[in-house]
């Protein structure tokens, strides 16, 4: 185990030191403090107000960027490592291709996801100094929504560095799952199917099995669930099961997802060749 | 030490490593050359067992360096032909391989100032910083501290001027006793002090294997 906490804490040091950390966390803490710059929080559009409507707002850009933020700084990791012979040194070690890669994914894992919870704690301390009332089940589900948005997009990019042999291809292939999820399966096919009718059962299921559409109803599902706040689709989900079920749901399956896709890319990194 | 049985190794239509059978032995000193191409690289590199062979097999000590990597690495000492451009510092590299590989660090500081090389004041620098004649002497240091009883060196003295050479040819004779070292080269007359085989490869095959005094 020791070698797994040594590469993860040296993928971390080198992960802190890399310009796109620094994007990154100015990204996410710009946003909040942009947030509270815009007094968001004194404002009130349907029924949201104060540090609620804060958080809501982050999660809901979050959803949107935070995937390809991590699959485009993730998806390079072994490819990229491959390209420029870094593994052929660092694998020339007496360390386990299980050590490695898993090591790996946990330095990566915690680089992702500090950044986007330190920025929601930060929001919340703020907000209590300036005496708003915090939403602790919208804080803890968010924590939960982030950790488990994190697990399934750092699973998808292990799962596309262990195959590619080129960065570049990586890059592209991590785009193009990008656009797929967010633009095709939850905007564009989506309301394609519903205005051409299709079955009900067919388009939830779609929308279901899209990690990003799971994330997005269950951000908005503390709230009152209301047709003309959420759109048709989770409508539809959160009047099909209870709020606490699709809850759980949305944090363990796309954990689940991510947890399969690391493992079924660790395969691959221990079947083929290592440069 | 390591024997290579029946190696075949092929990427798509292309054979790099046409049926090779060689061994190699305690107090073997080898230069193994060839021009571009000839598959010393992916020889090298299937001992290491980065490469699933197309057929045959490596042995090191009897193990597989595939199946049992850890046990055969713990054996080896390598260093690449291009110093990789590892953004580590060379504290935290230092690190991976005191950890990863049990080496002592002030063996590695050792053998960086044997070959000249000053590393307590770069220790902050990131690897890929350093000039290429400095990190392939840390890297040579870091072989040579390991000390291991299979050396395997790719062109290691590419980068080097000709006084790091001398102190990197002068180090590796002093610490060759009872070892494998595998030398790729282009230049035998660099080596020819060292070594006492000789392994000429052409398009994947070893074409001549001759002990030389």
């Amino acid at each position: 185990m020791k070698n797994l906490y040594l590469i993860a804490f040296l993928d971390l040091k080198e992960s802190i030191r890399a310009k796109w950390f620094l994007v990154y966390s100015l990204v996410f803490g710009g946003l909040i403090a942009l947030f509270f710059i815009a007094g968001v929080t004194e404002s009130q559009v349907m029924g949201f107000s104060g540090l609620s409507r804060l958080l809501l707002m982050y999660i809901q850009i979050t959803i949107v960027i935070l995937p390809i933020f991590i699959l485009i700084t993730t998806v390079r990791s072994i490819s990229g490592d491959r390209d420029n012979h870094i593994l052929e040194y660092m694998l020339s070690f007496p360390i386990s291709l299980k050590q490695y890669y898993w090591g790996k994914i946990l330095g990566r894992f915690v680089t992702v996801y500090l950044p986007v919870l330190f920025a929601m704690i930060v929001a919340i301390i703020y907000g209590s100094i300036k005496g708003a009332s915090i939403p602790w089940d919208i804080f803890f589900l968010y924590t939960g929504l982030l950790f488990a948005m994190s697990s399934v997009f750092l699973g998808i990019a292990f799962f596309i560095s262990s195959f590619v042999k080129s960065s570049e291809v990586a890059l592209g292939i991590a785009f193009f799952i990008w656009i797929l999820l967010l633009a095709f399966i939850d905007i564009a096919m989506i309301s394609l199917m519903m205005s051409q009718r299709f079955n009900e059962e067919l388009i939830i299921f779609i929308a279901m099995i899209n990690p990003m559409e799971i994330f997005r109803v269950a951000a908005i599902s503390l709230f009152d669930p209301e047709l003309t706040v959420m759109g048709p689709v989770a409508f539809y989900i959160l009047d099909l099961m209870s709020q606490t079920t699709f809850v759980v749901l949305s944090i363990l399956y796309p954990v689940s997802l991510g947890i399969l896709f690391s493992f079924l890319g660790f395969k691959i990194f221990q079947k083929r060749d290592l440069v | 030490m390591i024997k290579v049985n029946n190696l075949t190794k092929k990427f798509g239509e292309h054979i790099s490593l046409d049926n090779i059978n060689c061994e190699f032995k305690k107090n073997d000193y080898i230069a193994l050359m060839g021009a571009n191409g000839a598959g010393k690289t992916t020889l090298i590199r299937s001992i290491l067992g980065y490469y699933h062979p197309d057929n045959g097999g490596v042995l090191i000590n009897g193990l597989d360096p595939i199946k049992e990597r850890v046990k055969v690495l713990e054996n080896i000492s390598f260093v690449p032909q291009l110093p990789p451009p590892i953004k580590l510092s060379i504290s935290e590299l230092m690190q991976y391989v005191s950890v990863g590989a049990n080496v002592d660090k002030q063996k590695i500081i050792h053998y960086a100032n044997e070959m000249k090389l000053d590393i307590k004041t770069n220790m902050n620098k990131s690897f890929f910083k350093l000039s290429g004649g400095m990190k392939q002497k840390l890297l040579i240091a870091i072989s040579l501290a390991k000390q291991n009883n299979i050396i395997i060196y790719d062109e290691p003295t590419a980068n080097l001027d000709p006084k790091a050479r001398d102190d990197f040819y002068r180090l590796l004779k002093q610490n060759e006793d009872e070892k494998v070292l595998l030398f790729v080269t282009h230049r035998l007359e660099e080596v020819e002090q060292i070594v006492n085989r000789q392994i000429y490869m052409d398009l994947g095959k070893i074409v001549s294997d001759e002990v030389i005094s």
